[in-house]
């Protein structure tokens, strides 16, 4: 069996890794393992940077990853898709922007969900309550044009303009 | 002053305690966080690191919830300070391992602890004595509040916030708590605690030593998801297993105890007797030992033996803080004897464990 990283030398070191009822291996040469700093238990990425790797590295089931052409490269750090399959790792937050179709398969094995569902910066929040009083506020425009009712529709349309 | 100077030693923080601390030797919870932009430390070049942390650094030097602080810069240190700040769980070996452009930021308590520009340009970390993961979750998220509008931190609405690795993307939560389950296992229990952990998504990892090899029955149970689900839906699920452990740990002392109480006190008797006579010996050795004699210590079985006494000799018997208390560059041979030394001195007003009721 050959090892998983290099691809190259046989591979000696096995990780299982169990979570919930799938089952992931990672098959290591000596060499890889030690340089990936597998025998560290207190460092939490090796792991899972390792499955994060090979399952990068795997193609999608029954899907060709749109993002493999050699070529894309991230237009902020200049990282490459072989980057990310030889380290497990991103370049920068844009990587994800370029990325990102290939992502969802990974994403679905590794975590409970692929849509995060916990705290959003303040700021965030703030922009999207805005962008959602915008959007109720050019419903209501139309809607007043619809009903020819133009006095309203005058105010809304203010009111809009002072929004944006 | 230097980090050491700055910091309580052990003696003194060794004595910090927490609700559970027999079981739950510490609780804690970090967040992962970067900045738009900027590439990840690992692909940086050092002009980038610096800018990460020219503009991090100070936006967490100027939160009250830091002070007092001590901010270093990680080749400030010397490869000593850094392995004495691994031991005492302040940085991960990974922090320890980098050079110019990181840094660290860490308040007297060491309840709270910023490392930057270690795997993510930020992650900021709530630690606690004892069962304390809802505090250690209130304190950093109050912590993270405050950064936010001095920060532009990388978020989507779909991933969450972005990180390096796409295993810490959404919440970039880790919840972890430190155990201590000498019961589990004696009673040969701890492979199915280890197995219904798993099933729950938790990883549950020894301390120390290597691969699954648990020294000290230190256990470290984390989560291993950090997308999908909310901070406090993560917090929800961890507490519950963790009071499900401790229950279980608790049940696993009272039936060896009451099946098969020779052997547990044969485990701690001879525990005390290596530990108080022996004139060499190794890290891991005492590490096994000190962890019976933590038990016998819950078991009420040591006069002149606290519990924060034992988590101090277990601190200051590591190879750094060891190395940290004597001049010339020790090998190998030489810390096994003085750690022998420092053993049969602190023992020496300790009476032999005598069985309890």
């Amino acid at each position: 069996m050959l090892c998983n990283v290099c691809k190259q030398n046989e591979a000696k070191v096995h990780l299982t890794k169990i979570v919930g009822d799938k089952m992931q291996k990672v098959d290591l040469c000596e060499d890889c393992s030690k340089e990936k700093g597998v025998d560290d238990p207190t460092s939490y990425s090796s792991e899972d940077l390792l499955l994060g790797q090979v399952l990068a590295g795997e193609p999608a089931p029954g899907e060709s990853d749109p993002a493999t052409e050699p070529g894309v490269k991230c237009p902020t750090c200049g990282y490459t898709q072989a980057d990310f399959k030889k380290a497990g790792r991103f370049g920068c937050a844009d990587c994800y922007a370029t990325f990102g179709e290939g992502l969802e398969p990974m994403l679905k094995t590794m975590h409970k969900g692929v849509r995060h569902t916990g705290k959003s910066p303040a700021a965030f929040q703030q922009s999207r309550a805005e962008a959602q009083k915008l959007k109720l506020l050019q419903k209501r425009l139309e809607k007043a044009i619809t009903e020819e009712n133009f006095e309203e529709a005058a105010q809304l349309r203010d009111e809009i303009k002072r929004m944006k | 002053m230097t980090i050491h100077e700055f910091l309580v030693p052990p003696s003194v923080s060794c004595q910090r305690t927490g609700p559970n601390d027999q079981i739950v030797m510490s609780s804690r919870v970090r967040l992962a966080r970067n900045l738009r932009k900027l590439p990840f430390p690992s692909w940086a070049k050092k002009p980038d690191r610096l800018r990460v942390i020219e503009t991090i650094q100070p936006a967490v030097e100027s939160l009250p919830q830091l002070d007092p602080h001590f901010a270093a810069a990680m080749d400030a240190l010397t490869p000593l300070d850094k392995q004495i700040l691994v031991e005492r769980h302040l940085i991960s070996r990974e922090h320890a391992a980098k050079g110019a452009g990181s840094g660290l930021v860490v308040n007297r308590e060491e309840s709270l602890c910023v490392m930057i520009n270690e795997e993510d340009h930020l992650r900021m970390q709530a630690l606690r004595p004892g069962l304390q993961i809802k505090a250690c979750w209130q304190a950093i998220d109050a912590l993270d509040t405050a950064l936010e509008p001095k920060l532009d931190f990388a978020f989507s609405p779909e991933l969450g916030y972005l990180t390096a690795c796409p295993t810490n993307l959404g919440t970039g939560i880790r919840v972890s708590a430190m155990l201590h389950l000498p019961g589990l296992v004696l009673a040969e229990e701890i492979t199915r605690i280890i197995n219904a952990a798993n099933k729950l998504n938790f990883a549950v990892r020894g301390l120390y030593g290597e691969g699954t090899e648990a020294l000290g029955n230190v256990f470290q149970v984390s989560n291993q998801m950090t997308l999908g689900e909310s901070e406090p839906q993560i917090i929800e699920r961890i507490s519950k297993a963790l009071n499900q452990i401790i229950e279980e740990e608790e049940n696993a002392r009272q039936a060896l105890l009451e099946k098969k109480p020779k052997t547990v006190f044969n485990h701690i008797g001879r525990a005390y007797g290596i530990l108080a006579n022996a004139h060499t010996i190794s890290s891991k050795e005492t590490m096994n030992l000190l962890s019976l004699l933590r038990l016998g210590i819950d078991l009420g079985m040591f006069k002149g033996l606290d519990r924060a006494q034992t988590d101090e000799i277990f601190l200051l018997t590591q190879p750094a803080h060891l190395q940290r208390q004597h001049t010339g560059k020790l090998g190998a041979e030489e810390r096994d004897i003085l750690r022998a030394d420092m053993l049969r001195d602190r023992l020496r007003a300790v009476q032999r464990p005598q069985v309890p009721g």
